[in-house]
């Protein structure tokens, strides 16, 4: 485990944006933007594990790809060891890719399926001159082994192999070009319980031993709650609430986030929780809701007019603890300034009793 | 209870034939349900159990085919058996499913109200205004706002759980006495699943459906059955009321899926894991078809395949250290590399 505080963070996203325009109209005019991704900012320490977490459409699939340049950012800022990456191009930047990799989601659609899997894992090696020959093929065996696959299998094709062994795969791809960091874009959501369990145990005995850093992208919390050393919640294409991983589960302060852990059913009959069920649906990205955009579904007790008028901050309530919410106690956003924008309610720190 | 159990399902066999030869992905399976009773059939993929659940309705596409000797009896008669055109009687009335991928189970060209009416047109004699009234009722009892006005849009313009919902009114509109969800939150948020399973939970209380709920998510049984059955390769491993199932999990791979499931409020410990992988249908292991991967296993498991074995009421396991408890001795840990 890193002490985070000694050196200065790996990576440094600073309000992060990604806008898609919406065209309509027989000239395809700009009427709109999807605000896919509107102002997130988090740092990840070499080392560490920082979990984004959210339901789908909550922009955290485009926030991984984002960083990465795989989609181009509209807005903000990409710091890695030290380098700018938004200004990078050509040549400079497949030098940096190296050290930045991906783990799909998609254990079917992320490899290409006329390779053998020993030539896909090759193939970074050749892009970045890292061997070739017998030494590469040396290398390709001896990541499957880490893996957990048999080195024999490198001559096998993608539809050989079971979804599991396919993320295996994909992640010795990733580790062939001995990255520092490695955004993994939900990588067990599309796998069985215990094939889950084996590519989780994976992730983390491969952590421990190279040192490195991750984005975990995932919406199941209970898988979060076992990677992640500090976990981010998004909602709408904002980062709503920013903590360490006991801290989070153990005291959510964002309504959203207290919605969604009720929400996770658990595995033992005994426990009835008194659900906290969330009305309605997410709202549209392309028309996001004023103020606080999750205003429209929020069970707090203090919610009020202002609610949607206030743009919440991201506010540290606890240490390392940070939460977008104007009601939830303590806030910097006055009550002065709430009620000028029609606040009627004054904050209160808003637990709920079942969890 | 003297009276036959609304659904039971006698030595269910579905094979395919396919190029490797025949894949017995329902390998004799029985169970029953009774009526207004919640049932959880579960297990990972490639265990049978959407097979299982597509051939009650006799859904399974070619070359897939339900063997002879299989027996599927609901209220009395072998559905198995039946002719088409009573068959077509029973389903959407008698016996619904709710389908796990709502985009691709919905028909596109149609409006989601259509599709609600549909069901009631093809079952009763009502007009089509008596018919599509209905549908806007049932619309709204399943939780879409707007229902007169969502009933004329198309599934396209409907979200996922919105989606989700058309699907249970369709499959609920005539009050069937038993209801398949296969997999129905599967594709869902947390969140709108959490709103869905609270719907079905409403639905039942209202109506007293009994419903067979096929997931692999053990958090969703825990929650809405009464009673689970585990399958493994084709066939039930074990059956238990579900206090029982969580509790004391007799068979080894029941054992090791409750073992593998990460749990919110649990310290980061390293997740126990089942060593191996599942096998294909076309070649199931001899004598357990477990045995490759139990962490128990001793000699008698690789020859003799162990029949369902009474571990307490209600409760068996397919395992023969019901019958040498002696010998629940772990073999090989499962801790380091699982080289699969």
């Amino acid at each position: 485990m890193p002490n985070s505080a000694s050196a200065s963070p790996l990576l440094t996203v600073s309000n992060l944006a990604k806008h898609f325009p919406i065209r309509t109209g027989v000239f395809r005019r700009v009427t709109g933007q999807v605000k896919a991704v509107d102002g997130v900012s988090f740092t990840v320490n070499a080392g560490e594990t920082l979990a984004l977490v959210g339901e789908s459409g909550c922009g955290k699939t485009t926030t991984g790809r984002a960083l990465l340049r795989l989609i181009e950012p509209t807005g903000g800022s990409v710091e890695f060891d030290g380098v700018n990456v938004l200004s990078l191009k050509g040549e400079a930047l497949r030098r940096l890719r190296r050290r930045m990799q991906i783990v799909f989601q998609d254990p079917y659609g992320s490899l290409n399926p006329r390779m053998t899997i020993g030539a896909a894992i090759r193939e970074g090696l050749i892009v970045h001159k890292l061997a070739e020959g017998a030494a590469a093929n040396t290398r390709v065996r001896s990541l499957l082994e880490e893996v957990g696959l048999r080195p024999e299998y490198a001559t096998r094709y993608p539809h050989e192999f079971s979804g599991g062994q396919r993320q295996r795969v994909g992640i010795a791809r990733a580790l062939a070009v001995e990255p520092r960091f490695i955004v993994c874009d939900e990588p067990v959501s599309a796998l069985d319980v215990s094939v889950q369990a084996q590519v989780v145990n994976l992730l983390q005995d491969l952590q421990r031993d190279r040192g490195l850093a991750y984005l975990f992208i995932a919406h199941d919390l209970a898988v979060v709650a076992h990677m992640a050393d500090r976990v981010a919640v998004m909602y709408l294409g904002r980062i709503v609430e920013m903590a360490p991983r006991a801290s989070l589960f153990a005291m959510p302060l964002m309504p959203y986030t207290q919605a969604l852990l009720s929400a996770v059913p658990v595995p033992d009959p005994r426990i009835k929780r008194q659900r906290l069920l969330l009305a309605g649906e997410p709202p549209s990205p392309a028309n996001p809701p004023s103020g606080c955009v999750f205003h429209p579904r929020c069970p707090h007790p203090a919610k009020d007019a202002a609610c949607s008028v206030i743009v919440p901050p991201l506010e540290e309530k606890e240490p390392g603890h940070f939460v977008a919410c104007i009601k939830q106690t303590p806030t910097r956003v006055d009550w002065d300034v709430q009620r000028a924008a029609g606040g009627s309610i004054p904050p209160e720190r808003y637990l709920p009793r079942a969890q | 209870m003297t009276s036959e159990p609304l659904l039971s399902v006698n030595s269910l066999r579905v094979y395919f034939n396919t190029p490797e030869g025949i894949a017995r992905a329902v390998d004799g399976v029985s169970f029953t349900v009774a009526a207004g009773e919640t049932v959880g059939l579960v297990g990972e993929s490639g265990c049978g159990k959407s097979v299982t659940a597509l051939s009650l309705l006799r859904l399974v596409p070619p070359p897939g085919r339900i063997e002879s000797g299989s027996s599927i009896r609901f209220n009395g008669k072998d559905l198995a058996l039946l002719p088409t055109e009573e068959l077509r009687q029973l389903r959407g009335n008698r016996l619904a499913m709710i389908f796990q991928e709502p985009m691709t189970a919905l028909n596109p060209v149609l409006t989601v109200g259509d599709q609600v009416a549909e069901v009631v047109r093809v079952h009763t004699k009502a007009s089509r205004s008596e018919a599509w009234a209905r549908a806007v009722k049932m619309l709204a009892q399943v939780g879409i706002p707007d229902p007169s006005e969502r009933a004329k849009q198309y599934p396209h313009e409907l979200s996922g759980g919105m989606r989700q919902r058309v699907m249970i009114a369709m499959a609920l509109i005539l009050e069937p006495q038993l209801v398949i969800a296969d997999e129905p939150t599967t594709a869902l948020d947390v969140t709108i699943q959490a709103q869905i399973l609270e719907l079905l939970r409403d639905m039942r209380d209202r109506t007293g459906l009994a419903l067979l709920l096929i997931t692999h998510d053990l958090g969703v049984v825990a929650e809405m059955a009464s009673r689970v059955i585990v399958m493994y390769a084709g066939e039930v491993v074990e059956e238990a009321p579900v206090h029982a199932l969580f509790e004391n999990p007799s068979h080894p791979y029941t054992e090791g899926l409750l073992a593998a499931i990460p749990r919110l409020g649990e310290e980061a410990a390293r997740l126990k894991t089942i060593r191996g992988t599942v096998p294909p249908p076309t070649a199931w292991p001899s004598g357990c078809r477990f045995h490759d991967r139990c962490p128990y296993a001793f000699d008698r498991c690789a020859n003799e395949a162990p029949m369902l074995l009474q571990v307490a009421s209600g409760h068996r396991a397919r395992c023969h250290l019901i019958e040498e408890p002696e010998r629940r001795v772990r073999g090989v840990e499962a801790t380091a590399s699982v080289l699969s």
